[in-house]
């Protein structure tokens, strides 16, 4: 399935970081998940820099490179995992740029359509930049997501909408990913801001509950990504040996998914009558 | 980032258009306050010894111990006159937060500074500078607990709070404009050196020398001296304890990554880094906290690449034994960053010429529990005995 079919119906996007706290936890983590109702999974690659992230996702970074998870480590994980969603690769630029004898991100592109990833979310990619990963993703047929900040606009804004394909990553906040109680206000007037643009839009960056994502989804997204929530429970439960946080996970994705569902529900409801 | 739009913007009106008179305002800030233009003096017993001209360039004069506030004050004044409430900044040895919390204070703006936790550890005397003049100082833990760290934690601040807040980020590093930015403000040392060189010598310098970090002291002292083909160039770097790095760890004990590092894509710039061989960034060392960044400047990168600019390296000793030779025969105390600079001027005078001109980046009041603690770890031949300090290491010594 293409990474934008994914977003027919509004889609429930969960993010964890591979070799948290070891790569055979996160398969089964990542398949607690796939049972739980995502429809999209971003895993994150770690970087040691990972400069967009707040405290909770540095952490599950920080444990990940301890695990000794490496690019290699990572695509080879992601060739044998056997769910049937989209997967996307969250990184950070230089693993890309460094991968391979090339100079440039061509080499990693390849690797990664050939495991079977749909597409990347690069935070430290300028769109200034992005020409030569757009042009291998193209090549390779893979989606390059790019993030709104609730301050681009302007021309900027519409050359980041041009670069991207697969959805676009709409921030709710500013600032740094992390688990927040509430919605930030921002998150419809950055909608409004993207709505006139074809490509599916996912709300992420501090969404930590069901009702949160019903409401997002009523205020106009085609999907809802959660990362620090998640995370959250591994930090707290997750152990190398064996551990209840499958569970956990499955229920608190299934609480979100279902939350997008009801969202989506309550916006058909108008339309249709 | 959109922040980095805003100012660029500013940047180019403020700085580069002189909207509003801020080039004015910041040159009268930098006299007045900063007490520049800095000295260009002869080191008589230096030059005796190393058998050519050497001119020190005095940025340890300038308020606050280095030549870092220059940048901090032009950063601060263009975040007033974008009309930001609020500084943010991060800072290695202490230095660049010390120059911006004076900054800040001067022009009435709040602050806060990260701090790596060893660097707060090694930089105690800059930490309460920095407090006295009323900035927050929060420490980061992460890593190592050095200045990438710090920047990370800084960057993160800002993505938050952009709205109000300024990043006035401490070296040629960082997304564009900040190398382009920051080189601008520290031009001043050249621009004043190249001056004050052929008042007092009648002529160019055949060689400049300074310490690169982040780059930001280097850049400015070499500026102005780029078209000038005969003059050679050096960028000092720290060579740490070894050249070598230890991928199975993520350490290099050194951060010469203009000597020793490899392309990549760091903090929104793509330079030269210490990196293993995936792209993950290691962590560097130098006993100078200031020079312990595994990246370096864009600008400085692609003078290296184009052989403008020489990249060389001297080790821990060779530094802080310069550090020594400088205070006992030419009565300065210079930065254990500045040492650096001094160190390789000192073992090779022949690549000098007859006329060098030596940038001592800063003065070394910072330093001295570093260099008490280091020195007794070491036998260096010219260190005066510290034992009148007591025991560094112990309770109730050091300052
Ligand atoms: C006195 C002094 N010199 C040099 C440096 C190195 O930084 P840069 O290379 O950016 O000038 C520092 C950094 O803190 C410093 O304090």
């Amino acid at each position: 399935m293409s990474l934008e079919d994914a977003f027919d119906e509004p889609a429930f996007v969960p993010y964890l970081c591979v070799g948290d706290p070891s790569v055979e936890r996160t398969r089964e983590y990542v398949e607690a998940l796939v049972r739980g109702g995502a429809d999209v999974l971003e895993l994150g690659l770690p970087f040691s820099e990972p400069i967009a992230e707040g405290p909770t996702i540095q952490g599950s970074v920080v444990r990940a490179l301890e695990a000794g998870v490496t690019p290699e480590v990572y695509l080879d994980f992601v060739s044998s995992l056997d769910v049937d969603v989209p997967i996307v690769c969250m990184t950070y630029y230089n693993l890309l740029y460094q991968y391979g004898d090339s100079d440039g991100p061509e080499a990693f592109v390849a690797r990664a359509a050939e495991v079977g990833i749909s597409g990347f979310v690069i935070p430290d990619l300028p769109a200034e930049e992005a020409g030569p990963l757009r042009d291998a993703c193209d090549e390779h047929g893979l989606d390059l997501v790019f993030i709104v900040a609730p301050t681009t606009e302007g021309e900027r804004l519409e050359r980041m909408v041009e670069l991207s394909s697969g959805y676009l990553y709409v921030q709710a906040r500013m600032g740094v990913t992390g688990a927040k109680a509430d919605v930030s206000d921002q998150t419809g007037e950055s909608l409004a801001k993207v709505s006139q643009y074809d490509i599916p839009k996912a709300v992420g960056f501090g969404v930590s509950s069901g009702d949160q994502a019903r409401r997002i989804v009523e205020a106009g997204a085609d999907g809802v990504i959660v990362g620090s929530a998640l995370v959250d429970i591994v930090a707290e439960h997750g152990d190398a040996d064996g551990d209840d946080v499958p569970e956990r996970l499955e229920a608190m994705a299934r609480e979100l998914s279902e939350g997008v569902a009801a969202g989506a529900e309550n916006m058909a409801k108008p339309e249709g009558q | 980032m959109p922040a980095v739009q805003e100012l660029e913007d500013a940047y180019e009106r403020y700085v580069l258009g002189n909207e509003d008179g801020f080039v004015d305002e910041f040159r009268r800030r930098l006299r007045d306050f900063g007490g520049r233009p800095t000295p260009l003096q002869r080191a008589d017993r230096l030059s005796e010894r190393l058998g050519c001209e050497v001119y020190l360039k005095r940025e340890d004069l300038v308020h606050g111990g280095a030549h870092k506030l220059n940048n901090a004050l032009g950063q601060v004044l263009l975040a007033k006159y974008m009309g930001k409430e609020r500084i943010v900044a991060e800072t290695g040895a202490g230095q660049h937060g010390t120059a911006t919390a004076m900054a800040a204070a001067h022009l009435d703006m709040p602050c806060e500074v990260y701090m790596g936790t060893r660097d707060i550890q090694r930089q105690r005397p800059n930490v309460f500078r920095m407090r006295l003049n009323g900035s927050e100082v929060n420490p980061v833990s992460a890593g190592r607990g050095t200045l990438k760290e710090a920047i990370n934690e800084t960057m993160r601040d800002w993505a938050t709070n952009v709205e109000d807040t300024h990043y006035v980020i401490g070296s040629v590093v960082g997304p564009h404009p900040f190398p382009e930015m920051v080189r601008t403000f520290q031009s001043v040392i050249s621009e004043e050196a190249r001056e004050q060189v052929r008042e007092k010598a009648g002529r160019l310098p055949d060689s400049v020398v300074a310490c690169a970090g982040g780059g930001s002291n280097t850049m400015g002292a070499f500026h102005e001296f780029v078209g000038d083909d005969e003059v050679s160039l050096f960028a000092v770097e720290a060579g740490g304890s070894s050249l070598a790095v230890d991928e199975e760890i993520g350490v290099a004990p050194n951060s010469a990554s203009l000597s020793t590092g490899t392309e990549g894509v760091l903090h929104g710039a793509r330079t030269k880094l210490l990196q293993d061989s995936d792209g993950n960034v290691v962590e560097s060392h130098s006993v100078s906290s200031g020079l312990d960044y595994a990246g370096v400047g864009p600008e400085l990168a692609h003078l290296v690449d184009t052989a403008r600019v020489t990249p060389v390296n001297v080790d821990d000793d060779a530094a802080l034994s310069a550090f020594h030779l400088l205070s006992q025969e030419e009565g300065i105390i210079p930065a254990l960053e500045s040492a650096h600079a001094v160190a390789f001027a000192r073992a090779n005078p022949e690549q000098l010429g007859e006329l060098t001109v030596i940038n001592v980046s800063g003065r070394g009041d910072k330093d001295l529990e570093s260099v008490i603690e280091e020195t007794e770890k070491r036998e260096l031949e010219n260190a005066p005995s510290m034992d009148v300090f007591g025991r560094a290491a112990g309770d109730g010594g050091g300052i």
